[in-house]
């Protein structure tokens, strides 16, 4: 942006700015945070506060990594430079339960780790999504069999899932971006409300 | 590395000596190269002790549970292969008994590497080991309701609802 010719001046239409050789200057890139809708006017801007707080959350989520097979390999790949989710504002991946929002559940999960599971999602706080990803997460996938969970929704509530065996990390980022959408319209009354708690009833959890 | 001729010898000596010690009751047979010896339930440890202190087989490699269905009185099996470091010789021992006396002494008191072992044909097949200092589930979740090696337990897991012949056309 060090180019005072490529920075976008309000009421400048960014198409103009890309150069000769048909590159999209730097101002033509999508904006990852847009402001949410707002009366706006000179030195304020005014929105709702469930929108300011969604649009906190959903940009600062901390994803707690479940990772126990290949789709975990695909998640380090997407962490990676290349594709870089903490563009989305991940960068910190947390590994207590406690601090995290967002639990990705990637890989098989065996009968035996169900309980281990339901403790990590126990022990999250409020407000928390979960992120299903892979075939055998949601499914059980190819693992139809005595040891396998049939999908992680018999044990913990899932809002997001990714097909695919492993996904490819577009997908996961697909995922993602889904998981944000649902953080910034979630409404503030939502975890307090009679559907959340007949939700959490059919899983027993408190 | 020993010869053929050399293990060839080998396994004449253990069969002569198990010809001995069980006369009619020994029942053997060679698999590719791998000599196979059937032993009733109640000299097995017997046997394997005397493998063990008299024919060096000081390893045991593995241990596993056998299940054929509908076979009788030889429906369940375990299988020891040994192993006679010193000599580099291999043998396998098997032995059977039914359903209902699926019971066998342990034999955690000649190789303690069997402890694992023994529990898991006791998760997987529901073989009981006298003897056994702890002989609970190893591999399963502990309320596991089934042995599910069993040929009888279903192979697809019974729980799950999505599979049903009208999606797979059979």
């Amino acid at each position: 942006m060090s180019d005072p010719k490529t920075t976008l001046q309000p009421g400048t239409d960014p198409a103009s700015l890309a150069d000769k050789r048909g590159k999209p200057a730097q101002a033509d890139k999508p904006t990852i945070v847009a402001p949410p809708d707002g009366m706006t006017g000179q030195g304020f801007f005014a929105t709702s506060v469930d929108k300011a707080i969604g649009l906190a959350r959903a940009n600062s989520l901390w994803p707690l990594p479940f990772a126990t097979s290949c789709c975990g390999i695909e998640f380090m790949a997407t962490m990676g430079a290349h594709y870089d989710l903490s563009r989305f504002g991940m960068e910190r991946l947390s590994f207590s339960p406690r601090q995290s929002d967002l639990l990705m559940v990637m890989g098989t999960i065996a009968k035996k780790m169900a309980p281990v599971l339901r403790e990590v999602y126990m022990q999250m706080a409020e407000p928390k999504w979960v992120l299903s990803m892979g075939a055998c997460a949601s499914s059980g996938g190819i693992f139809d069999s005595y040891s396998v969970l049939q999908g992680i929704d018999r044990v913990i509530p899932v809002d997001v899932y990714i097909p695919g065996c492993p996904p490819r990390p577009e997908q996961v980022i697909d995922g993602i971006l889904k998981i944000q959408e649902l953080a910034k319209n979630e409404s503030l009354r939502r975890r307090y409300s009679k559907e959340y708690e007949d939700l959490m009833a059919k899983y027993r959890i408190d | 590395m020993p010869s053929f001729a050399i293990k060839a010898d080998r396994d004449q000596l253990v069969t002569a000596r198990l010809a001995e010690v069980l006369g009619a009751d020994l029942a053997h047979e060679q698999q590719y190269d791998l000599m196979c010896y059937t032993v009733p339930k109640e000299r097995l440890h017997e046997i394997l002790r005397l493998l063990r202190d008299e024919l060096g087989f000081n390893f045991l490699t593995t241990l596993c549970g056998i299940h054929y269905p509908g076979a009788g009185d030889r429906e369940l099996g375990v299988v020891y292969h040994l192993h006679n470091m010193r000599a580099g010789h291999r043998i396998r021992i098997k032995s059977f008994t039914s359903l209902k006396e699926a019971t066998f002494d342990t034999v955690t008191d000649l190789w303690p590497t069997a402890n694992w072992m023994e529990r898991e044909a006791w998760d997987f097949f529901g073989i009981k080991f006298t003897g056994h200092p702890n002989l609970k589930r190893i591999l399963n979740m502990e309320d596991f309701p089934a042995f599910p090696l069993r040929k009888d337990y279903p192979m697809e897991d019974p729980t799950r609802q999505d599979k049903n012949d009208s999606m797979f056309g059979r």
